[in-house]
């Protein structure tokens, strides 16, 4: 059984093929995962108090797109490290997205290698929540029905 | 050759196929290698996943190019959701069109989208039995006694 190391990681993204990977690939070495099927799910949990070492942030999602829920967060004061994640192959968006308030921006697939590339960016200190739970399994999920 | 290795030796002969002929690339052997004792279907309940979602853009995408005034833009978003889908799971054929086919999305093509759909659902049949027939090799060498590391 893998230890878990207090490391939390947020996946966004609308795909469910995308979250259950980036969900194994992080839950396999000891991350605590939470799941958010778009942007503002994202900021409706770190409005509530959650905060993460890592958010995995797709720019696709419906209702709140990745680059608006960036902004947003880093308005809201988040320093957690965002990293997008998409399959856009347009610099200009890439571009428009880092711009938002991202550490770096890759594309999909995602891999465990690349995932580990990410982590000097994050902030190793605890993470502090203020009324979150998480379930007894290692992965959470937060949606928003669409409008 | 005794059973196990003979079923040993079937899958990797297969596999190797596939990924020969451009199925599947590199990104299917990274999710092989996430599985272990404690999680033996994960591949196979992310590739049951995505083919549930592949069947259901394809059906949308086909009902939104058959209407008369044709919305490209939604057509496009599914098809960008394909492509990142398929590219994660390592279906490279399926993924590769989706790159054709966003072309003509842009261009409002509508004979060029009606033809990589096509495309996709005959490359989306094609997949999904080679993987039944993976698969089920795979259920064949676990009953037989082997184990799920030994398939890595």
């Amino acid at each position: 059984m893998v230890e878990e190391n207090n490391f939390r990681v947020l996946v966004v993204d609308d795909d469910s093929v995308v979250r259950k990977i980036h969900e194994m690939m992080l839950s396999k070495h000891g991350m605590e995962v939470w799941l958010a099927e778009n942007g503002k799910a994202a900021v409706d949990l770190h409005e509530a108090g959650a905060r993460f070492n890592l958010i995995l942030m797709d720019l696709e999602t419906p209702i709140m797109n990745g680059r608006e829920a960036t902004r947003q967060l880093r308005a809201m004061g988040v320093d957690s490290a965002i990293v997008g994640v998409t399959s856009c192959t347009s610099e200009l968006e890439q571009r428009n997205f880092m711009a938002a308030g991202l550490n770096d921006c890759v594309s999909k697939p995602l891999s465990i290698h690349k995932i580990a590339s990410f982590l000097p960016f994050t902030n190793t200190k605890n993470v502090i929540t203020h009324g979150c739970t998480s379930s007894s399994s290692n992965s959470n999920r937060i949606d928003n029905e669409s409008t | 050759m005794d059973v196990l290795s003979h079923l040993h030796r079937q899958i990797a002969d297969f596999t190797a196929s596939l990924h020969r002929e451009g199925f599947l690339d590199e990104q299917f052997t990274q999710l092989q290698k996430l599985r272990d004792e404690s999680t033996p279907d994960f591949v196979n309940e992310v590739v049951s996943l995505f083919f549930e979602d592949c069947e259901k853009l394809v059906t949308n995408m086909a009902r939104a190019l058959e209407s008369q005034t044709v919305d490209f833009k939604q057509v496009d978003s599914s098809v960008h959701q394909l492509k990142g889908s398929s590219s994660s799971i390592g279906a490279t054929k399926i993924k590769n069109i989706c790159i054709a086919f966003r072309t003509y999305c842009e261009a409002k093509n509508r004979e060029g989208c009606v033809r990589c759909l096509q495309e996709v659902d005959h490359e989306r049949v094609l997949l999904k039995n080679k993987l039944q027939t993976l698969f089920r090799l795979e259920q064949q060498f676990v009953t037989a006694g082997g184990s799920i590391p030994a398939l890595q």
